[in-house]
């Protein structure tokens, strides 16, 4: 690799992929196992929710992992930054989603240097989507994991979502989103939450409230914890980069939601 | 077949050498300085998008002088072999030691068993934290490599202007000072006056978050080079 005269690869260009070259220098991030492995017991990570508002998009994840019935894990992060525009957040195996959100932050920042510009974020959201697609014999093992990703494009101006299905399938979404398996009542939460042009205050108050109403109808999405201090884990992402809400603020945004209730 | 004339080492050695001098000493400078919060690059470039200086990794910078096509493969290169030891390992285990010792290895190679050296002289920089030392590897074409203190200078006329930094270097400069101190010696060899758009210059910041990289636009060179 170093050393090599210029040209001398037999390629036309660079290829500024991370993702081809760790898997070409034999380091394989996506190996196959021989077996089923939908047997194996590992943590899996539940729920994550995205929605667009005013000055760009909102992403949240509760902070349970499960295996099997027991509680695996209390306090995980499910939601990550991406890059200095995007974020990530996952659901399904554990070990398998938060690997592969680091490989897709390195494979974005491997770009960034080779290429001394970022990808735009329609490229960004296909590359995670043929990261995916190269896992696929994972998935047909049982080790699935579905990742939501959210960005704000600098050359439109505006936050954008984006969905994925187990295979790699890629939908870009308008309004809100979630992944993971309280992703139905989260949905459903927002739907009555969520209007256009919502201020920085709402959305994160409406992502709160939707992991909430989650975890009180599946038992796999944990709900705040006011006594241990656990709260979603909530960025917000506007033209300005990627911001983690702080915990006083998710707390504030949690005893909103809790007044609201009160009051009927 | 036609025997090959015998050609002394010595004198294949030298002519190489000789060659890639040239080509060097025909290139626009690059200079780098340590200053108060960690390490400044200029170099004198009038393009806007074809870069000298460039990140490779969180505290690790790469600049080149000479022959773009050649210095640009090798800069890849780095950022390839970081990102790979960055992920299979972890973050803080990237070194400019590790890299440069790459790049010794590689020019070597190239200088001994090509017909053409490289015409390029690299400089991987890593800027220390926690009060650690900033290191400075200054590689020659040939795969030499020395540790540099202080400043640097490379390109064309190195010489003229490692003197001309010597003089007015001082450890521990405020960034718009040493920045002065930089194009000072750079400008006064070609007797023009600084103009913010043909130079290009970075920084290793160690105040900022993880990737200490960051490229000065024109409007801030101005601003500390009047100031």
């Amino acid at each position: 690799m170093i050393g090599d005269p210029p040209g001398s690869s037999g390629r036309f260009g660079a290829n500024p992929s991370f993702f081809d070259l760790v898997r070409s220098s034999g380091a394989d991030p996506v190996p196959t196992p021989g077996a089923d492995a939908s047997a194996i017991s590992a943590p899996h990570g539940t729920t994550v929710v995205a929605l667009r508002f005013a000055d760009g998009v909102v992403m949240a994840g509760d902070r349970r992992a499960v295996e099997g019935y027991a509680i695996a894990d209390s306090k995980m992060d499910k939601v990550f930054p991406a890059d200095d525009h995007s974020a990530v957040g996952v659901a399904g195996v554990a070990g398998q989603a938060l690997e592969l959100v680091r490989l897709f932050q390195t494979e974005l920042e491997h770009y960034e240097k080779v290429e001394g510009e970022s990808l735009s974020l329609e490229g960004k959201a296909n590359r995670l989507a043929q990261m995916l697609r190269a896992s696929f014999p994972l998935i047909l093992q049982g080790l699935v994991v579905v990742p939501l990703y959210a960005g704000y494009d600098l050359r439109r101006g505006e936050g954008r979502i984006f969905r994925y299905d187990v295979i790699g399938g890629r939908y870009e979404e308008t309004d809100f989103q979630a992944t993971g398996s309280g992703s139905r009542d989260a949905k459903g939460s927002l739907k009555k939450r969520w209007r256009p042009g919502l201020d920085r205050e709402e959305a994160v108050r409406a992502a709160v409230e939707s992991l909430l109403d989650a975890s009180e109808e599946d038992t796999a999405t944990g709900g705040p914890d006011p006594v241990r201090g656990i709260f979603p884990t909530v960025h917000v992402i506007t033209a300005e980069g990627v911001t983690e809400i702080s915990e006083d603020q998710v707390r504030a945004a949690y005893e909103a939601v809790l007044e609201r209730r009160r009051a009927g | 077949m036609a025997m090959p004339f015998y050609v002394p080492p010595e004198q294949l050695m030298k002519d190489r050498s000789d060659y890639a001098r040239k080509g060097i000493a025909r290139g626009k400078p690059v200079v780098a300085l340590e200053y108060a919060d960690g390490i400044l690059f200029i170099a004198d470039n009038p393009s806007t998008h074809l870069y000298k200086v460039s990140e490779i990794y969180d505290r690790i910078a790469f600049a080149g002088v000479g022959k773009y096509s050649e210095f640009e493969s090798l800069r890849i290169a780095g950022v390839q072999l970081a990102d790979v030891r960055g992920y299979a390992y972890g973050r803080d285990d990237v070194t400019a030691k590790t890299l440069a010792n790459a790049y010794s290895q590689a020019l070597s190679n190239v200088f001994t068993q090509q017909m053409k050296p490289f015409e390029i002289e690299i400089l991987v920089a890593q800027v220390g934290m926690n009060g650690e030392d900033n290191e400075l590897f200054h590689i020659l074409f040939d795969g030499s490599v020395t540790d540099q203190e202080g400043f640097l200078a490379m390109g064309g006329e190195s010489e003229a202007l490692a003197g001309r930094l010597k003089d007015a270097y001082r450890p521990d400069l405020a960034l718009a000072e040493a920045l002065g101190v930089g194009v000072g010696a750079i400008t006064a060899g070609n007797g023009s006056g600084p103009e913010a758009g043909r130079l290009e210059v970075a920084v290793l910041d160690r105040n900022r978050p993880r990737r200490k990289f960051r490229r000065l636009p024109e409007a801030e060179i101005s601003t500390l080079l009047g100031g």
